[in-house]
């Protein structure tokens, strides 16, 4: 008996496969972008724990100091006093075509974990040179001096050599960035406070990892995946619930033919298990392809947001399918669970009046209300009073949850005062109608406002960021020319020679730090007009300038006056050899992630005698003059000079890989949300004609129906995306003065982009139309013979 | 396989290779330690050298491989017998000395303390040219890290006759007092030790006549030993023959005051040599075949079957011994693994030592 049940449920599905398609295709899509996100996720992880193993030495503890460099004498001291440690020198550096970290180590003294996968006889190799480096780090560097030999166990964008070979290519004889303190430590060893008291231990994981610098760009992304997820849940609900109605008669034979309830429920939910493993598969194997297009993107914007390897290819992660798999099932079981529930409690001859379903509904539309109140109060207070990135996104779902919910309320006003206006009887019955529609499709067009509102939040949130860093470049890149010096004898003999033949050489050096508690660099700064008159500051004391050149005080970046909650002209930080100094302002930094400071540059040269100069920023009035004389005179090769507008379209470049994974998924999200107004229209269509025959009978032609079909559609879309609008903008004021100051460290201004909203409207409607056009196109085919028979029907 | 797993795959290979890679045997590489490989550019030992001291007490870079190794034999207070063994070894890559980084020196200390139910052991790896670890002639001391054997000599006397030794590990340390009672022996031809048919050879001398004193650090607390100790200087590019795959090697007190040292190479076939010593210090080389050695006695320790008591026969020198070790299980479990601990023994003559066997 079961399978006759069985077969007589499945075959709805036979005759209504396009239902088939949408409740497969949006179970799949679901779990594609979650799944998809998901890997890409897992995959930079994966990244970061090799890089981690690799860089801090598995889980060790650290020597470090705060002008994060010790002299190598404090190698051997701490090893002739008992301490088993191990030198690490750390830095970047261009090598041939690509910008790469330097990691020197000393493989004898390394605490296991750390050093490279040397062959015996590769030792002598390594200590006369020898470097190594992952396959596509070598492909990205091209040609360069240095020996190096391809390793799949090296972080991408890492080059691995010895301590010695490291400290000349990175012109840092003498020094290193920390000692590692190995695991295991013998009986006596001296005081730290003896050997070496400015020095800090920091114990294992207190160490910068980068992890915690990226955390913020893996939350975004799993918001989104959440986000599309959530979308597709609203297809497999409306999808399963159509099924669900349209089956209800069949339900009712089935039962009066003795099928017992137990029997019924167990076949339908057995119906849904096998739908989701399917669609749930082929969702993984979407998921994969479209991890496996973005990642290449996504490796960049890390790699060039905060120098983190991420490795271009994806590998396939059993315990990813799987996951995916039980997100699949758990959602289906959240998107079906209600219809199985109603059939559970279904009287055995219930009426199936779509009037009373719709009356029944009124009742769930009050809670709705409340339930939709409620979360704009928590918005509200979310906003007012709470921090933190979580919070952040706490405030974004629930706005978002708030407003979805208040789309049928609010389209149902707007249809229950058009209906008062209406006169003519087919616009009264148009505007009626609709309203009693409303309920089945709300899910759908909830979809569709929470996909349109996402895209046009983050689209704002883009082209703010977008148009604020364009401004901010052009000022921060006021230098005609930059000039890198390749060593520092070339660098004095360049600042002579500029002296005489432009108008200003502006050195650049800096050293590594920690302020604050943060990962900081401290940046020397010559007082000149160049920065006056162009660096945009944030809240500036009076005089900023004049005091800074005074020695008065010093300028920090955005990311460090935020996040360490700094004041101008209250607040002081504490500075390695030069103590104490007041904040006399700060400066943005887009696209950094660490903490940034800037003093005088005689301040500098005297707290840190014989750090390189790095760059020269270069004012002339004759760029293209001065490079070919510098090109000539220094022999120095393009790659060590760039000019304004080459500088310009590298950050350019990068900043716009930044977003392109975003643009991706908002794409495919609004996909998602179209497939589910079909899902919805499709299925609600083939129940109308019961509702429609009466209209025919009375005179109105086949035609005219489906046009008012079409029209219904539109006219429920364009209402949804009015709606979409305020609530994308509330969303793009959440993202740039909450989260990216949460996540990044800078806030921006928000600005408006109503040609965007044009074009967005635009591909909406074009997806509803294509949404509605198919039934709408179906009842005209369909044509009259049709609508005749729902008057022979038994309803 | 997921990075992780990588990252974990490449710290086996890097503990098992890059700390052990220039002693350890690979199944292809040839001896001991790869002790038997092929010298390409480095110095070989040859019979005309005459020792010269202070210098030879120093390091010889242009050898490929070199070590300073002290073993004592020691009674505590506590009546109960110990053994302690501080060792230094010097590896070359290439066979020269070079400032800092550029150094091709690599440098590898061991030390072992041996109780009747316990042995411990340590290990410490570093490079030459920035300090770390290195061998000084004057004044002479031989360090590794904290670890160092340094002298206490007066002018008028050898750098090697009053030494300060200390080591420590996770769970021991001690702190050693030598003091020469006899003169350097050299072993073999005038220090030239021949340690195969085919010609393989070392230079090598010792200072068997050692009193110590000092303390032992250990997990129930200190214990003040004295005893005897026995220094063995060594150096050689190419020690081993192709097919040697370890030794078997004894250093022996008499009670009469008497030394021996002996040794075999076991190859396709074994070779032996020795060196009878008077109390005054006048040594006799022992030709090959001139000493025996019988394993009485297997133990096994982490699946391998070594021979800890052996019988060593001396026809020519009217000796027959059976020796006992202190405690069977005195295994240097650290990146080169071998056995090497304190014994007594007994027969024709008696006394105490200290044992080495390598290869097992």
């Amino acid at each position: 008996m079961t399978r006759s049940a069985l077969s007589a449920l499945l075959s709805h599905w036979l005759r209504n496969p396009v239902q088939l398609v949408m409740l497969l295709a949006g179970l799949a899509l679901a779990t594609a972008l979650w799944s998809g996100v998901q890997a890409l996720n897992a995959e930079a992880r994966a990244a970061y724990a090799t890089a981690e193993g690799l860089l801090s030495d598995g889980g060790t503890s650290q020597l470090e100091h705060p002008r994060g460099q010790i002299d190598e004498a404090h190698f051997v001291q701490f090893r002739r006093a008992g301490w088993q440690v191990s030198p690490v020198l750390e830095g970047r550096v261009e090598i041939g075509q690509a910008r790469v970290t330097v990691l020197g180590i000393e493989p004898l003294t390394a605490p296991a974990g750390a050093g490279p996968a040397l062959a015996a006889t590769d030792l002598q190799a390594f200590f006369n040179g020898l470097g190594y480096a992952h396959p596509q780090t070598l492909r990205e560097i091209g040609t360069s001096d240095l020996r190096l030999q391809a390793s799949e166990a090296i972080p991408m964008g890492t080059i691995l050599l010895d301590i010695g070979t490291a400290q000349s290519v990175l012109e840092r004889p003498g020094q290193i960035t920390r000692l590692t303190v190995g695991n295991v430590q013998p009986q006596d060893r001296a005081a730290l406070q003896a050997l070496a008291p400015d020095m800090r231990l920091l114990p294992p994981g207190e160490a910068p990892e980068l992890s915690g610098l990226t955390d913020s760009f893996h939350l975004n992304l799993t918001a989104f995946g959440l986000l599309a997820f959530a979308v597709g849940l609203f297809i497999v609900h409306s999808a399963v619930g159509l099924a669900f109605e349209q089956r209800r008669v069949m339900f009712r034979t089935l039962r009066a033919l003795g099928v017992p309830l137990r029997h019924l429920t167990a076949c339908l939910a057995a119906e849904l298990l096998v739908f989701a493993v399917l669609a749930g598969s082929a969702g993984l194997v979407l998921g994969y392809v479209l991890a496996s297009l973005l990642l290449p993107d996504v490796a960049l914007t890390l790699r060039g947001l905060y120098g983190a390897p991420v490795p271009g290819s994806l590998q396939f992660n059993p315990l990813w399918a799987a996951s995916g798999l039980g997100m699949t099932l758990a959602g289906t079981a959240l998107a079906g669970g209600q219809a199985l529930w109603r059939l559970w409690h279904l009287p055995l001859l219930a009426p199936a009046q779509p009037r009373a379903w719709a009356i029944a509904s009124d009742r769930g539309m009050r809670v709705q209300a409340v339930a939709a109140v409620l979360l704009a109060l928590l918005a509200l207070g979310l906003g007012q009073f709470g921090s933190g990135l979580m919070m952040g996104f706490a405030l974004l779902a629930a706005t978002l949850l708030a407003a979805a919910l208040a789309v049928p309320l609010f389209l149902s006003a707007i249809l229950r005062h058009a209906t008062t206006f209406a006169r003519a009887p087919v616009a009264q019955w148009f505007w009626a109608d609709s309203r009693q529609n409303l309920p089945r499709l709300s899910l759908a067009l909830m979809a569709l406002m929470l996909a349109l509102s996402a895209n046009i939040g983050v689209g704002t949130m883009v082209a703010s960021f977008r148009a604020t860093f364009i401004d901010w470049l052009d000022l921060r890149l006021v230098a005609e020319v930059n000039v890198i010096p390749r060593s520092q004898a070339e660098a004095q003999d360049l600042q002579v020679f500029l002296a005489r033949h432009a108008q200003a050489a502006l050195p650049m050096q800096r050293i590594d730090a920690q302020l604050a508690g943060q990962q900081a660099q401290i940046y020397a700064m010559m007082d000149h007009a160049t920065f006056r008159d162009n660096w945009p500051l944030i809240s500036p004391v009076d005089d900023v300038w004049d005091r800074l050149a005074a020695g008065d005080g010093i300028l920090v970046n955005e990311q460090l006056y935020r996040r360490a909650g700094l004041q101008s002209g209250v607040s002081f930080l504490d500075l390695p050899e030069i103590g104490a100094q007041q904040v006399l302002g700060a400066y943005p930094d887009y696209g950094n992630p660490l903490a940034q400071a800037v003093v005088t540059l005689d301040q500098f040269v005297a707290a840190y005698p014989q750090t390189p100069i790095r760059q020269f920023a270069v004012r002339t009035e004759t760029p293209q003059e001065l490079i070919a004389v510098l090109q000539d005179e220094f022999g120095l090769p393009s790659s060590q000079i760039t000019d304004q507008a080459q500088a310009k379209s590298l950050s350019m470049a990068i900043f716009e890989r930044t977003f392109v994974i975003t643009r991706a998924l908002n794409i495919l999200t609004l996909m998602v949300a179209a497939i589910a107004l079909f899902a919805a229209l499709v299925t609600l269509s083939g129940m109308r004609l019961a509702q429609l025959a009466p209209l025919w009978a009375l005179g109105l032609t086949v035609r005219q129906l489906a046009g008012l079909e079409l029209l219904r559609a539109l006219v429920l879309g364009g209402l949804t995306l009015l709606l979409a609008l305020p609530v994308g903008l509330a969303l793009a004021q959440i993202l740039l003065s909450v989260i990216n100051v949460q996540a990044f460290g800078w806030r921006l201004p928000m600005q408006v982009f109503p040609a965007d909203w044009a074009r967005l409207a635009a591909w909406a409607m074009l997806a509803v139309l294509i949404a509605a056009a198919l039934p709408a196109v179906r009842l005209w085919r369909r044509g009259a013979a049709q609508l005749l028979r729902v008057f022979a029907h038994e309803r | 396989m997921n990075a992780d797993g990588k990252a974990r795959t490449l710290i086996a290979v890097l503990t098992g290779v890059v700390m052990a890679m220039l002693w350890l045997s690979p199944a292809a590489a040839q001896g001991f330690a790869g002790l038997g490989t092929t010298a390409e550019g480095f110095a070989i030992p040859s019979r005309d050298r005459r020792l010269q001291f202070p210098e030879d007490h120093g390091a010889h870079p242009e050898y490929r491989i070199e070590w300073w190794y002290l073993t004592a034999t020691l009674t505590g207070q506590d009546g109960q017998d110990y053994g302690v063994q501080w060792t230094l070894f010097r590896s070359a890559l290439a066979p020269y000395e070079d400032d800092g980084w550029n150094s091709p020196q690599v440098w590898m200390g061991h030390a072992g303390l041996t109780t009747a139910t316990r042995h411990f052991s340590a290990e410490r790896f570093g490079r030459g040219g920035v300090g770390q670890a290195g061998v000084t002639t004057d004044p002479f001391k031989a360090w590794i890290d904290e670890w160092h054997m340094t002298s206490q000599s007066h002018p008028e006397e050898d750098a090697l006759d009053r030494l300060d030794v200390h080591a420590q590990g996770e769970d021991f340390a001690f702190s050693l007092e030598f003091t020469a009672q006899g003169p350097l022996v050299f072993q073999g031809d005038e220090g030239y030790s021949v340690k195969s048919p085919t010609g393989q050879a070392s230079h090598y001398y010792s200072q068997p006549f050692y009193t110590v004193s000092g303390v032992l650090s250990l997990p129930d607390g200190p214990v003040t030993v004295s005893g005897q100790g026995w220094l063995d200087r060594e150096w050689s590019s190419q020690p081993l023959a192709d097919d040697q795959a370890g030794w078997d090697w004894v250093s022996l007190s008499f009670e009469d005051g008497h030394r021996m040292m002996g040794f075999q190479l076991r190859g396709t076939e074994i070779f032996t040599a020795g060196t009878w010593i008077t109390p005054e210090g006048d040594a006799t080389p022992l030709a090959d075949g001139a000493v025996q050695f019988k394993p009485l006695q297997h133990t096994s320790i982490k699946g391998r079957d070594v021979p800890t008591h052996w019988q060593i026969d001396w026809p020519d020198g009217a000796l027959s011994i059976t020796t006992e070790p202190l405690n069977p299980h005195a295994w240097m479990d650290l990146s080169i693994n071998y056995w090497e601990g304190p014994l007594r023994f007994s027969g024709t003559h008696s006394g105490r030592g200290y044992l080495e066997m390598t290869g097992y």
